[in-house]
């Protein structure tokens, strides 16, 4: 890996993560700087390839990002979440159930079963059962999860899991469904989820989703902080960066922070996803 | 109207178009303004969220009573539309030389957003595709539209001899092989020529599907009273061929609206006036009303042309004599339409009608050279010249 070209990582989840990152690659290059990317097929590799130093920064699922610094933290190495979208900031997933179902509390979810996404989903699985956890439910004891394994080692960004959750939901085949909140209003307006059939039970707390992980003791310094300035320099009112925002889903670039992903490390905790050193754990997890 | 602090969607939710209400709401405000939004829909706090986070708008999510939250106006939904231009104006009138290069499919008039790539129309010109007559010639066309089921009465029984009839078949067949060229050339600028000289591409269409329906109906009248069509010679074939070699719009106009089609105008007046059936009088005479339209076209743009680029001429003349050459070793006409004319024009077998029918083709080409005389020397081509441009014009008419 060269020192005068910034090398990032990215997941191919869907075949416009081409697009996005080839104009921006181009974007940077006019503005001076060297960028290339790398594609992976899911982010486990790609976190070992950024702590391992083979590329300088991640951009990272939420779950990811929580490796990334177990795995450097293991290592006595830093990474830092350099940025984040403006919509990766303050979500929350809910557990839904249909609206006729006589389901009010969470407690009469006890024997029924639970639709959630793809096993490493942190917003459709792991952060909605940490939730149900919390409030004395604990999954597959007090009530049987319905997994809908689309996408595994994506994290989450295939929407194929939670699309098939919600629709077990309304087939009952399930008595809840999991969600972002996001999904929940997409469900509803292309009608895999009809307006007025369903309801939230339950929310989770807010919490943050993916940012920008940079290998801090690896990565140039100088490219690194041109990266992050560029990046938080794009304007939505740059026409030709605004088709990327709006394929990438944000209309700003934000300073990262890392006090999102306390609900994450506590799922993943509770869960056995990652240990405590960023190994993966997780029983039936083959990315 | 003041902007509004406040907004009650009552029992609207976001999936029934809530948002709706709130972006018009937040339409008249400057970024950073604030909007308390009040609802009574139970799913409206966790959708509000996500629809915020999606726009770029900040929220401070409400508590127990009161609004479900407040809305902080962000910069995005303005910033789409920095650098964003109107297409021209919507009239036909006072068009711009040159579109912008991102105005693309967009409607004439419409507010562009800046940025993208959209198609490339390389006819892009105002001067290489545009004549003022295009709107009203496009609103004539489209009250002109006819029907080839009902526009001509097929039923009419065969009352001429069963020779002139395969005259008759003969000339068909010449037809349709012409209009399947006049099919093509308009069709192949179509997707050319840029959508903000609407009008334009419009009548391009319209041109097209009257060439559809001419096809049509000459296969139809060709086969009325049989079953075999006539023949196809590889020189008329040839000669039409030329037509779709020629990539500059305004040359492939002249060549074949206003020499080809134009010449055609006297054919199918010829056939309305000699035909011997009332099906073919009536699919010449349909023909014609289409074929003229075609031809003013032609001819505006041309006109329109050399108004502003006298030197277009000389791209005319060379237009003219490059098809010439193309075509100095073919034999021009088939000699099997010249005699079918003559036959149809004659209508009988007898040396005195075959004497008339003759005289008649030989008047109808006359007719044809004089026709396109005239049009060039509208163009502004001195008599002289135009009578010699006329003469270089293939002989096989289109």
């Amino acid at each position: 890996m060269g020192g005068d070209v910034l090398l990032m990582g990215a997941v191919a989840y869907d075949p416009k993560v081409v697009t996005i990152w080839d104009g921006f690659r181009a974007w940077f290059a006019g503005q001076g700087l060297a960028f290339d990317y790398l594609l992976y097929s899911n982010y486990e590799r790609q976190v070992e390839d950024l702590i391992g130093g083979r590329i300088h920064a991640a951009w990272n699922s939420p779950l990811a990002w929580i490796r990334a610094h177990r795995l450097a933290d293991a290592l006595g190495t830093h990474v830092e979440a350099a940025a984040m979208r403006d919509s990766d900031c303050d979500l929350r997933s809910l557990i839904v159930v249909r609206a006729d179902a006589g389901l009010d509390t969470l407690d009469a979810l006890r024997g029924r079963v639970v639709g959630v996404g793809a096993v490493d989903s942190p917003q459709a699985t792991l952060l909605p059962l940490a939730h149900l956890r919390d409030a004395g439910l604990e999954p597959g004891r007090d009530f049987e999860v319905r997994r809908f394994d689309i996408g595994v080692g994506l994290h989450g960004d295939h929407i194929g899991g939670e699309r098939e959750a919600a629709r077990a939901l309304m087939a009952g085949e399930v008595d809840a469904a999991c969600m972002i909140d996001a999904n929940h209003l997409a469900f509803g307006r292309e009608g895999t989820t009809p307006t007025g059939s369903t309801t939230v039970l339950s929310a989770t707390a807010l919490y943050d989703h993916c940012n920008m992980t940079i290998a801090t003791d690896r990565a140039p310094a100088v490219l690194v902080e041109r990266f992050r300035g560029l990046l938080l320099s794009m304007s939505y009112a740059d026409p030709e960066v605004r088709p990327l925002l709006d394929l990438e889903g944000l209309k700003q670039w934000r300073p990262g922070r890392r006090t999102g992903y306390a609900q994450l490390e506590g799922a993943v905790g509770a869960f056995a996803f990652y240990d405590e050193q960023g190994r993966v754990t997780a029983d039936n997890y083959r990315p | 109207m003041s902007p509004l602090t406040t907004i009650d969607l009552e029992g609207l939710g976001f999936e029934q178009g809530a948002h709706i209400l709130i972006a018009r709401a937040l339409e008249s405000v400057p970024a950073g303004a604030r909007l308390d939004v009040h609802g009574r829909d139970p799913l409206l706090r966790v959708h509000l969220a996500a629809w915020c986070r999606a726009q770029g708008h900040a929220l401070e999510e409400g508590q127990g009573q009161g609004p479900a939250g407040t809305i902080v106006k962000g910069r995005a939904t303005d910033e789409r539309w920095v650098g964003s231009e109107r297409a021209g104006a919507p009239s036909a009138t006072g068009l711009v030389d040159r579109p912008g290069p991102t105005w693309g499919l967009a409607a004439r008039g419409a507010l562009v957003e800046a940025g993208g790539h959209g198609p490339v129309f390389d006819l892009d010109r105002r001067d290489e595709v545009w004549a003022d007559v295009a709107p009203r010639l496009y609103a004539q066309a489209c009250a002109s539209q006819w029907d080839p089921a009902t526009a001509v009465d097929w039923d009419t029984p065969l009352e001429h001899p069963a020779d002139v009839e395969a005259a008759v078949v003969q000339v068909m067949t010449y037809l349709v092989e012409n209009e399947q060229a006049a099919l093509v050339v308009p069709a192949r600028f179509l997707g050319r020529v840029h959508p903000y000289f609407r009008e334009v591409v419009q009548l391009l269409a319209v041109q097209v599907a009257d060439e559809a329906r001419h096809i049509e109906v000459f296969t139809r009248r060709a086969l009325l009273h049989g079953e075999m069509l006539g023949v196809s010679s590889s020189g008329g074939r040839a000669s039409l061929g030329t037509l779709l070699d020629e990539p500059d719009f305004s040359l492939a106009a002249f060549l074949l609206s206003v020499l080809g089609e134009g010449t055609f105008l006297n054919l199918l007046s010829f056939l309305e006036r000699n035909a011997p059936d009332p099906a073919t009088r009536a699919v010449s005479r349909l023909a014609l009303a289409d074929e003229a339209r075609h031809v003013s076209f032609g001819q505006a743009h041309l006109e329109h042309r050399v108004a502003i680029d006298p030197d277009f001429r000389a791209q005319l003349r060379a237009a003219v004599e490059r098809r010439h050459h193309a075509l100095r070793d073919t034999s021009g006409l088939n000699e099997a339409v010249f005699d079918a004319l003559v036959v149809l024009a004659a209508g009988a077998w007898t040396p005195e009608a075959i004497a008339l029918g003759c005289a008649r083709v030989q008047e109808l080409v006359a007719d044809m050279a004089d026709g396109r005389r005239r049009r060039l020397v509208r163009l502004g081509f001195p008599i002289d010249e135009a009578d010699e441009l006329s003469a270089l014009h293939t002989r096989n008419f289109m």
